[in-house]
């Protein structure tokens, strides 16, 4: 990643180049995603667990945003409200 | 007055990184029937294909951040107070994950480490996760992360109301900077564009090295 940013602050003044970047990104993500359920459609052991991975997966999103949100509770009472704004 | 330099900066960070849940998921569910239904010979497929789509997938992702000089002029205007907020998402989220790692039978605490430590950005977190670790927590992390997208732009008013203006910025997590930017703004209000802007840009540069991290401990 380090290597692409380097290679982005080069090509900065190509925005073609730029522009061809930005689908080339989108196409990777979709063929990666499309190669990893490839994979996942061939494993009969996950395809099984798909439900009971679906449910952990709810839980942990549910408890990610909850550990995130009260805790901003806490840095909005500190660090944000009646003082000046963010910037 | 802020506005129109954050308008560029979030129609270009948008078209870059194309976090468009729906399509995403269709193209992974459309993966998983191709593959149940071996509509592809499937010997053609080398076994390590996305390992090394995976690098260059990382190495285009850095291009987009090197080559968009609004991002990185954002990126100047961290003090602080801004670079509080995705320190309040990293460390709610990993206090989450050590609550969810009591309840869940079956995963330890890394792994929902590293699950959490996606931060909402699905499409490189599962697929680094897959890669490092192994399918089945590549799943979980696709779908955990998705889900806490879509909880956000559903409940990003609620929280602003409950829980503060930040709130809705820490939950969107790495989405801040796009898919939820919209919706952070109309609950905690225009102020909060550019802290929302730069907290999911320093997440997004951060959610590999932190997976990874928690990965390999």
């Amino acid at each position: 990643m380090t290597a692409g940013i380097i290679a982005g602050i080069l090509v900065r003044g190509f925005p073609k180049l730029i522009k061809a970047n930005e689908h080339l990104t989108m196409w990777a993500i979709y063929a990666l995603l499309f190669v990893m359920g490839l994979e996942i459609g061939t494993n009969n052991e996950i395809l099984s667990s798909l439900h009971t991975l679906g449910v952990k997966a709810l839980i942990i999103a549910i408890a990610g945003v909850l550990g995130s949100v009260i805790t901003a509770y806490f840095t909005y009472r500190i660090f944000f409200k009646n003082k000046n704004n963010a910037e | 007055m802020l506005l129109p330099h954050i308008l560029p900066i979030v129609s270009s960070l948008k078209t870059r990184t194309m976090r468009s849940s729906l399509t995403i998921l269709a193209f992974f569910a459309l993966g998983v029937i191709v593959g149940k239904f071996h509509f592809i010979p499937l010997e053609y497929v080398p076994e390590n294909l996305s390992h090394y789509t995976l690098y260059a997938l990382m190495f285009i992702v850095g291009i987009g951040i090197g080559s968009d000089s609004h991002a990185l002029k954002a990126l100047r205007k961290i003090n602080f107070k801004i670079l509080l907020i995705p320190l309040t998402t990293i460390v709610g989220t990993a206090l989450g994950m050590v609550i969810v790692s009591f309840l869940l039978k079956g995963i330890s605490l890394k792994e929902t480490m590293a699950v959490g430590a996606g931060y909402g950005y699905y499409s490189l977190s599962s697929i680094i996760i897959k890669e490092m670790h192994s399918e089945w927590l590549g799943v979980i992390a696709l779908l955990a992360n998705v889900i806490r997208e879509i909880v956000t732009l559903v409940l990003a008013p609620i929280f602003a109301f409950y829980f503060g203006k930040i709130a809705p910025i820490c939950s969107g997590g790495a989405t801040s900077m796009d898919t939820t930017l919209p919706i952070i703004v109309q609950s905690s209000g225009k102020e909060y564009a550019i802290p929302s802007l730069i907290h999911g840009i320093v997440l997004t540069i951060l959610v590999p090295f932190i997976v990874t991290f928690f990965l390999s401990i």
